[in-house]
Parts: structure tokens; sequence; C-alpha cells
């Protein structure tokens, strides 16, 4: 079944938008290696007539700029003030994590991936976590999915947060930095509570979760329903109706649904173009299918529609969360598979088996049966997919995680093409990279 | 079989397979870009992910259908169907002595960075690229990464503070 | 109820002649006056790379308010900072851009080096990462976390500040030519009182 945006959309795909995508390419993106550029710095000549163009600049912006979106560089050709083509240069956090996966046993694995998308480190924990369990063949029990659906809510509620702190302060309410965070400080409480850290959690493990939620949880969870909520009214009050927030988001870097697709862009940039889509609606994973909740799409695809789309998407977690709290069922945490979850540790002075088993699996590791498998979520970016592909033993042979930020920042040059160098900060925030999942 | 697979096999058999419920064609590299162009038309809209696996070390597989040779590279491309909501996934074999594809930027400019990527890690190089040089590693890194055949790149670690604790 | 002078009311300010020199002044050493000036008003230059970048952020938003110490204010430009705190992990290709704004700073200039990566390259021992920033720049306190909690990056800045106070910062980079290299789990502790003798049986 699908919407009449989706049909529209894939239908323009074949009627030569991608002759737009093509046309807008060329006049957007800056092609170049950095030797051409710093010629052209010297002597700016229009590229298509070769005349001498003393107008035309290209600036270089970043990789240390204030540190909402980290190490970030863009090469801006101008002319005056606007910005023609642009060329975004990643891998200035290059951290080879690829390449670290393939010497961690697959339960090391998630304290590897965690800290790509450091923003939202359950995400990526998650589908490593379903991945390895796809392969493995083993069922994870209902109570640790439950956990781990609403762990990844929480998630997705301070990680937009973030945004939407990062984002006014870019735009110059810096007052929102300020309260984006108080917020997020309570949800980062609740976290440390169960999972023992603030970031970086290592909680969703392959098997289940770490460890069972604390008594009292649900007493943490109302707290957190009834504070954030009405916070969220204030900034609307705050930010929506602001003549000058407005200004500055408000048609400023249009995205068309066709040309998001051709763009591989998921996520918040995407449903903000109007286009429908969201895993955890469409493809369900974990329990998304028994739980109650909206996808938020957008009108025009501009900057702003992605930070309401984004603040939305907050009441639209809270609301899952809201429902978890009733229907988390009892049960365990984690499997019971002696293979692959570490036995408890009271049962090691016990039992040689258990002993032999805790040995076996922090030393060896699991070993994973031979195969390859995709597994995608709905992360507050987009769609963060992990490719594993193992040899039958305990490490991943190939592991590569598909970084929804690194697609969506394709669409940088195409949201700035034309537009006036103070646009581009504002386009970059509305894109919202992490940078740690783009460099991986 | 799915009517993705029978449709594409009616233009040229594509080899197929599934893995852990999904399933997977194994086109050539001749082949490589005619399917993807098909599967485009019947409504995957979308390129996912591409990436490059090096099967260097790996013991032998035993997931490739009948007629295909495994070469050391594979190139993995993750498509999708919005309005069936289907996943496919396409894994090319390339040869280590030539190893070579044609680039899927024609066909969706969102594979732009990740065919990048992988010329970055693993030295597959993609015909019909617009930019094709490094995006990840310094442009004067020499080697490439992420091939089993070259190391982690792991210091010795030094404790030095261990003798004077004892 | 103490009465409060109304503007040009002096009749109840004591004019006490030469002998209000006593607590009307303040006498100091030059040098403790630079010392506590440069410890007092530490900007910090935004080096925010990953994961720690957060929890800086974090420890300068309201919760835990690095504004108390006067260093909010994180400047983008490196020619108005004083402190450079590398928080996370220094690739190979962000290694001369470090080095590039370190050098921009003027002196006096200190550097903190914010979680394991930036200390000593963290979990990541491999071809991308460079093994702890002091390869790159003089390091003078190490914050070791991953990432460092807000609590503990406080703790670096306030042993920075307190070290720069005693002058034993100054001390040690003359002594090592490079960074102080103090490392937080090494400190001796504060001079404590010693406790009352107790009459116990």
């Amino acid at each position: 079944m699908t919407t009449p945006v989706v049909d529209e959309a894939v239908g323009a795909m074949d009627m030569g938008s991608d002759e737009r995508v093509r046309r807008r390419d060329r006049s957007a993106v800056l092609r170049m290696t950095e030797v051409e550029a710093a010629e052209l710095a010297i002597t700016p000549r229009n590229p298509i007539t070769g005349e001498v163009a003393d107008e035309r600049m290209i600036l270089n912006m970043g990789p240390a700029h204030p540190s909402t979106h980290g190490v970030l560089r863009l090469l801006l050709e101008m002319e005056g003030e606007t910005v023609l083509r642009s060329k975004p240069i990643i891998g200035y956090l290059h951290t080879g994590m690829e390449k670290t996966g393939e010497n961690l046993t697959f339960l090391q694995g998630p304290t590897n991936v965690t800290r790509m998308d450091y923003a939202s480190p359950l995400f990526s924990e998650l589908v490593f976590s379903l991945a390895t369990e796809q392969l493995l063949g083993i069922e994870v029990p209902t109570r640790a999915t439950w956990i781990r659906m609403l762990m990844c809510e929480l998630n997705r509620v301070s990680s937009h947060l973030l945004f939407q702190a990062t984002n006014g302060m870019d735009l110059g309410a810096v007052s929102m930095m300020i309260y984006g965070w108080r917020e997020r400080e309570e949800v980062l409480r609740f976290f440390e509570k169960v999972t023992g850290l603030r970031m970086n959690h290592n909680y969703i493990r392959p098997g289940g979760v770490a460890a069972d939620l604390p008594d009292g949880w649900q007493d943490d969870i109302r707290h957190l329903l009834e504070i954030i909520p009405p916070r969220l009214d204030e900034y609307e009050i705050l930010l929506n109706n602001q003549p000058i927030f407005r200004a500055r988001l408000q048609g400023v870097g249009v995205l068309e649904p066709a040309e998001a697709l051709a763009l591989s862009v998921t996520g918040p940039i995407l449903r903000a173009t109007g286009y429908d889509w969201d895993l955890r609606r469409d493809e369900p994973y974990l329990a998304y299918d028994q739980v109650d909740f909206d996808v938020v799409v957008g009108t025009c695809g501009d900057s702003f529609d992605r930070y309401a789309v984004r603040l939305e998407e907050i009441r639209q977690s809270l609301h899952i969360v809201e429902q978890i709290l009733d229907l988390m069922p009892d049960g365990d945490y984690r499997t019971q598979d002696k293979k692959v979850t570490p036995p408890p540790r009271a049962r090691i002075d016990e039992s040689m088996e258990a002993l032999i088993h805790h040995f076996k699996i922090f030393t060896e590791g699991f070993h994973v049966p031979e195969g390859e498998v995709y597994a995608a979520v709905e992360s507050p970016r987009g769609e963060l997919g992990c490719y594993i592909v193992s040899d039958g033993g305990p490490k991943p042979y190939r592991m590569h995680i598909r970084g929804p930020s690194f697609a969506n920042l394709q669409t940088l040059p195409h949201l700035m093409h034309g537009r006036l160098i103070a646009d581009a900060v504002a386009v970059i925030s509305s894109v919202d990279p992490i940078m740690g999942e783009v460099d991986r | 079989m799915s009517d993705t697979e029978a449709t594409v096999e009616e233009a040229a058999p594509v080899p197929a397979s599934t893995s852990c419920g999904q399933s997977v064609l194994h086109p050539g590299r001749d082949a490589y870009l005619g399917t993807v162009e098909s599967l485009r038309n019947e409504g995957y809209c979308s390129a996912i992910d591409l990436t490059v696996v090096d099967y260097l070390t790996h013991p032998g597989r035993t997931d490739l259908p009948e007629g295909i040779e495994p070469e050391r590279f594979e190139v993995v491309v993750g498509l999708i169907d919005h309005a069936r909501r289907t996943r496919i996934r396409l894994r090319v074999q390339v040869p280590a002595d030539d190893p070579t594809v044609p680039s899927l930027f024609d066909l969706f400019p969102g594979t732009e960075a990740m065919e990048r990527e992988a010329f970055d890690l693993f030295g597959v190089s993609f015909e019909g690229h617009p930019d094709h040089s490094r995006i990840l590693l310094p442009e004067d890194w020499v080697g490439h990464p992420l091939r089993k055949d070259e190391g982690i790149g792991a210091i010795p670690v030094q404790f030095k503070a261990a003798s004077e604790r004892r | 109820m103490a009465r409060v002078p109304i503007l040009g009311d002096v009749s109840g300010v004591v004019d006490e002649g030469l002998e209000g020199l006593d607590h009307n002044f303040v006498t100091a050493r030059i040098e403790d006056l630079v010392k506590w000036s440069r410890a007092r008003s530490c900007w910090p230059a935004t080096f925010g790379l990953a994961c720690c970048a957060i929890e800086m952020m974090a420890t300068g938003a309201a919760h835990f308010d690095l504004a108390r110490y006067g260093m909010e204010v994180f400047r983008a430009s490196p020619r108005q900072a004083d402190l450079m705190i590398v928080a996370g992990r220094v690739s190979q290709k962000m290694a001369p851009v470090l080095r590039q704004i370190y050098d921009q700073m003027m002196e006096p200039k200190w550097v903190i080096s914010m979680g394991v990566c930036a200390s000593s390259g963290g979990m990541f021992n491999n071809y991308a990462i460079v093994q702890g920033v002091d390869q790159i720049v003089p390091v003078d306190v190490y914050a070791p976390g991953c990432p460092p909690g807000p609590e503990t990056l406080m703790h670096a800045i306030l042993t920075l500040h307190d070290q720069i106070l005693t002058g034993e910062l100054t001390r040690r980079r003359d002594r090592t030519g490079g960074g102080a290299g103090i490392d937080l789990a090494q400190m001796p502790p504060r001079e404590q009182p010693a406790p009352e003798p107790t009459d116990a049986p």
C-alpha cells in the first residue's frame, strides 16, 4: 500500500528527474582538487567562459569551526556573498572503525560501533546486534526487545534535543543551546541510571541488553514524560513565530523528494520533503508494529520543515515511550543461549561449565556461522544499516556500517547552491550530520 | 522466486540466492549496469548502500550460486523499493588484477560518496565516476587500508608507569 | 537596621586618614596577580572533534556550567583563546590542522587533552588515529575517560587553574620544554589539616 506522494516521486524518477538532478549537480557540486582550487584562488576565472572573474573566489570553511557539527570542511566557490558551487571534504575524523571491527569479537563489536554516531549511540549498537543475531539465528526475549525499544526512543529524544540546541545556536538563538541541554541532561541521567554511562553506553549487545532496568524506572520515565512536553511547547512559542528564525529557515535549502531519493537521503530530511517513509512503520523491527505512533512528514522540504519534523518527532517518541511504560513485558533481558550470553557472575563460582563459557566468550568470543546479512534501523538521522560478513569465526570478517549522514551530506552542495553564505550555516545545521558516522 | 528476480531473469538470467531471508543477485561485471538499470525501472528507487568486501583471507565462500567464479573483491550494492517495501542486494565479483567496475553515478547519484569511499579503502575503481579521488584518507595516502593484506597499523603499547607502581 | 547612605550624604563614612591604608588596599606581587588573572579568565578554543565534544558542550551548558569559571565563551578564533581542549580522536588528516590551530594561539596557552583518544589513542590503536595528541602539541593536563563526564573535565580544568595559580605549571613547562603533562590520577593529594587527636580508649 503506497501513498500518493510515494507514487508520484517514484514516477518522477522515470520522467527525467535525474536529468534535473544532473543539471543541478553540474552547477552545484564543485569537483576540483585542492591544487586547482588553490590556483583559482589566485586568479579566479569563470569556469565556462574562462575570463578572469574577480568577484569569484574559493573560500575554505572548516574543518575547525565552532564545534557543533564536528570536523566538516567545505570548499565554497563564491561570487560576492552568493555560494555557487561547493564541495564537502570529509575524512577528518576517519577512525578506521571498520578495520578495528574486524579485530574485535562480536561481543566487543558494540563498543566500537557505538562511537560512530555519538549523538545516538544506542542505534548503532542496536543495528550491529540485530545483524549479529540474524546471522546467529537466535531469538531475543520480548522483554529485551521492549527495553531496546525504550532506550532507542529515548535516545531519539536526546539526539533531536541536541539538534534543537545546535540548530538554535547556529542561527543565533544561543539560549536554545542552554535549553536543549537542560532536557538532554534529564534523559542522560536516566541513561546513566540504566546503563552506567551518559554516552557510548555499550548496553545493547548481541543476545539482548547488558542489564535489566533498575527498580523505579517507571517513576523516572513518568518524570521525563511530565517535564519534557511542556518545554517543547516553550520552544515552539520561542522559535516558531519568531520572524528572524522563520526568515532564516523558511525557503532555505529546499529539497525535492525525487532529488532526495536519487541522492540516497533518508530520515527526517527525506520526510521533510513530503515523502512518507519511516522504517519503524514500513519495515518494522523490534516491536514497533505493536505501538501506535505517527510518522511526521513535512511539506516544502526546506530547513524550517526539517526543524519542525524533528521537533514533532520528539513528541512522537515520547508517545511511544508512554505506551512502552504500560506494555513492558516481564521476562529475561537477554537470551538464555549459553553459547552467546555470558553466565551470571554468581554461577561462575559454582559451576565449572559456567566458568568455561565465561572464559570462552570473553577471550575468544562466540562463533557466528558463515554468511552475510544487512540489517537496518531508523536512527534520528536516517536509515542506519549494518552489513556483516562472517566467516564462521569469532570476529566479523567484514563489518560495514551504512551511516545515514554519509549519504545525507551529499545534499549539501545542492541545498547551498545560489544562496548566501549565512544560509550555508543554516543548511548544514538543518542536515544535522554527525561526523563520527560520516567518516567512521 | 519473487517477481523481481523473474523479470530480471527474463532479460538475462542473473543468478540469485537468499541470505538470512534477504534476496541477493549475483550479476557478472558486464551485466552489472544493465541489472541495476532494470531494477531501477521496476521501482527500486534508491540505492541505500554500496561497499566492497575483500575475500583474500576468507576460508572459502559457500553461499555463491552455481556458475559464479569467486574473485578477491566483491562490490555489494543494496537497493530498496519503497512502493513494494522490498530490498535487494547485488554482489558483483571483481578480480584483483583488474579491480574496476562501472560506476552507478548516472543511475543513482547518491552512490558518488560511497564509491569514492570504496576506492579509498579498497582500491576498486569505478569507471565513469565524476570525481575519482580519496574521500576519507588524506589525498597523499599510500595504500588501501581495508584490504586484508594491509595490517591494522597498531603500535606496541608502552606502560611507562608500570615499573614505578610496583 | 543598617543605614544606607544617600548619595551625597557622607556622614556615615569613616575617615581614618592614613591609618585606613591597611584595609582599603590590596597588595600582592605582580606575579600572583598575573597568575590569578590567567587562571580566572581562561578562554577555551573550540576544538571539539568527536564524542568528547558533546560532553564538553554539556559541561558548558547550564547543568554543569563552565560560566562560573569565566570559561563559557568558547572562542572560534584561536587568536583569542588561551586554552585548547582537544576533545576527541585526532585522525591523521586532522593532525596538521591541530598543529596549525595550536600555533595560532597566543602565549600563554594551555592544552587539556580530553578523553583517552586524545591522551593516548584510546581504543583505536590503528592506522588512522594519532596515538596521543602529545605527539603533536605539548599537553598540560590529561583527562581520562571515554568520554570523560563533565565532572572529570571540570576536575581537569580546576587542576589546570590550581597549577597555574601555584606556578607549578610554568615550572613544569620550563623543565620539560613542552607541556606540563599532569595526569589527573597522579596528582599529589592536597594537604589536609591533621585530624584532631581524640582520646579514645
